[in-house]
């Protein structure tokens, strides 16, 4: 064999195994969402959004695990995404080239792929050994803990793609710096600020390690910020390891609505990006 | 109606005081990013000090978990974290090199946004779904189809045959390190694709101009010049993958104890805090967990940060040479 056919096989053969490994990703997606359609839909009916988790053989829904989960979801944004966007504020204009602000960035960027655990452990020392008891309160603040670095970063790198001779017109007209940030930056940045919003919401939605020890769970319907509260991902984390059928078949169907909300949000953000950014620059 | 309300004193005080009040509360929210992590590290020293200050270095040493004689000790967790994780590494890093080679240097133009997309969703889904899926689907399969040829033909062999004696359990920390290894895949693959796009046209057209094949380009190339932030790619993958938790809990067995089988039940320092915190007593049992937390965050964290060091590094080669 001559060595430019050795060369090119050796070219095919590497590019080809490229290709297989796109498959086995795609494969195990497609084998994921599978499995949650296939186990899933057959417990999906009016009577999970309208019950309350059942004890183990009688029937029930998932409706206060549902209402748990958004009302957490909701208060971990309040209060994390402001915080983060106003440090992404800062990172982006006020304290752009200071050494501070490189600190930050690091920091952030290791808080961002913190284990969520981690986080947990935190929060259950904060404020579940403090008050004595678990929360829904604690379960908001661990998620929040996880939301801001996601939207600091996000914020920032948003800020930063409004161009400079906007802002500087904006200073020429005798704004202070506020002015322009919250009246000319921000409106600039919008679509993707609410992309970096949408991003933050699919982050916490699904996370299960933080709300083990913080928010725990409740078998019913519970409003009170000060007790613990239930939520999907712990429910489908205690049903899916029980041995009764019927809590099993609730897991799937509550892991087959989290996925799917969290799948639609993850791609609604990128449509937001991509018009943001027709270019094609993801 | 602004300029004169520029010139009116009383504007210009107020406009002043906003300015420093946004000003002032932007810089807080910055600074919380650098106090929340103090606090996660003083916190977790806390929680973490009376099992440090019973056990002392024999804390790290020592494989026994007792919660009913109280006698703790990290090495099976830590072994069990280290050792899954090493081996999603090792299986997700072709996988995902060559999803990054497909998506840049392959892919015709339409293919690669929805493909691309969708490997992304890899990462999108929540580590409890990929823990379900990996205890009712995959870790069956292992069961019957995998694990018994593995013990049949891999078994018998010297040196590495001991990895793989032993009952098919079907989960353990083989099904554990397949399951991250997936969830890790994303994570190396959407950074190595990042890095890959960095590299100047220039430099592949002159390859691709002395007669170079595409693989050749990629291996002599690209891959030299990107090696600084593959390398932070893989870095971040790892990170991931030590602190994964849920999907750890369901699939690896909960078993304090290192076995020399990959086959046999494991644990890791997430799925033990996952298992056992709710239901420790307080005192030394729950301080033990929070001990294994603080190591899992000094770990994590240490690892992380250099890979994000390196990733800056290459960003700022990228900005010089354009």
């Amino acid at each position: 064999m001559s060595r430019r056919t050795l060369r090119r096989l050796l070219n095919v053969l590497a590019l080809g195994l490229s290709g297989v490994a796109t498959a086995i990703g795609l494969f195990f997606l497609a084998a994921i969402l599978w499995t949650l359609v296939k186990n899933g839909v057959a417990g999906l009916s009016p009577q999970v959004f309208k019950a309350m988790t059942p004890p183990p053989g009688s029937a029930g829904g998932l409706l206060n695990a549902i209402y748990g989960s958004i009302a957490m979801t909701l208060m971990g944004i309040l209060i994390g995404a402001p915080i983060g966007m106003l440090a992404g504020t800062h990172l982006a204009e006020y304290g752009r080239n200071s050494r501070l602000s490189a600190v930050i960035r690091f920091v952030n960027d290791v808080l961002l792929s913190a284990p969520s655990i981690i986080v947990g452990l935190f929060v259950y020392e904060l404020l579940v050994v403090t008050m004595g008891h678990f929360s829904a309160l604690a379960g908001a603040v661990a998620l929040a803990i996880i939301a801001m670095p996601v939207t600091v970063r996000t914020t920032e790198d948003m800020l930063n793609l409004v161009p400079q001779g906007m802002k500087d017109a904006s200073t020429a007209m005798g704004a202070y710096p506020w002015r322009t940030i919250t009246d000319i930056v921000y409106p600039a940045a919008r679509s993707g600020l609410v992309t970096g919003l949408l991003l933050a919401v699919a982050r916490i939605s699904g996370e299960t390690a933080p709300l083990l020890f913080t928010a725990l769970n409740n078998q019913f319907w519970s409003t009170n910020l000060n007790a613990p509260m239930a939520n999907l991902p712990v429910v489908i984390f205690q049903f899916a390891l029980s041995p009764y059928p019927n809590w099993q078949q609730l897991a799937w169907t509550g892991a087959l609505l989290i996925t799917f909300s969290i799948l639609v949000l993850s791609i609604v953000a990128r449509v937001v990006v991509a018009r943001l950014n027709p270019a094609g620059k993801r | 109606m602004n300029t004169v309300a520029a010139i009116d004193p009383r504007h210009a005080a107020g406009q002043r005081l906003r300015e420093r009040v946004f000003r002032s509360a932007t810089f807080v929210a910055a600074l919380l990013v650098l106090i929340l992590l103090g606090g996660v590290a003083l916190l977790l020293l806390h929680g973490a000090w009376p099992a440090f200050a019973q056990f002392k270095l024999g804390f790290l040493t020592r494989e026994v978990w007792n919660p009913v004689t109280e006698q703790f000790g990290a090495l099976a967790a830590v072994y069990g974290t280290v050792v899954t994780s090493f081996i999603a590494l090792l299986l997700a890093i072709p996988v995902g090199f060559g999803i990054a080679i497909f998506l840049t240097e392959l892919a015709p133009q339409w293919m690669k946004r929805p493909v691309g997309v969708a490997i992304e969703l890899l990462a999108a889904v929540p580590s409890i779904i990929y823990g379900i899926w990996g205890l009712f689907v995959l870790a069956p399969i292992l069961q019957r189809h995998v694990q018994p040829w593995m013990i049949d033909h891999l078994g018998p062999l010297p040196a590495i045959g001991r990895l793989f004696q032993g009952p098919p359990f079907g989960i353990g920390v083989l099904t554990a390190s397949l399951v991250l290894a997936i969830m890790v895949i994303p994570f190396i693959s959407a950074v190595t694709r990042d890095v890959f796009e960095t590299v100047p046209d220039v430099l592949k057209e002159s390859a691709y101009g002395l007669g170079a094949t595409t693989w050749e380009v990629i291996w002599q190339v690209v891959v030299p010049y990107t090696r600084t932030g593959m390398i932070g790619g893989i870095m971040l993958g790892l990170g991931r993958a030590l602190g994964e938790t849920m999907a750890v809990t369901f699939v690896i067995g909960n078993a304090h104890r290192i076995g020399s089988s990959l086959l046999a039940p494991g644990t890791t320092i997430s799925a033990a805090i996952a298992n056992e915190f709710a239901e420790a007593d307080a005192g030394l049992y729950t301080s033990s967990l929070v001990a294994l937390g603080a190591l899992l965050f000094l770990i994590t964290f240490s690892v992380i940060a250099i890979a994000r060091l390196l990733l800056v590094r290459l960003e700022r080669r990228a900005m010089s040479s354009v």
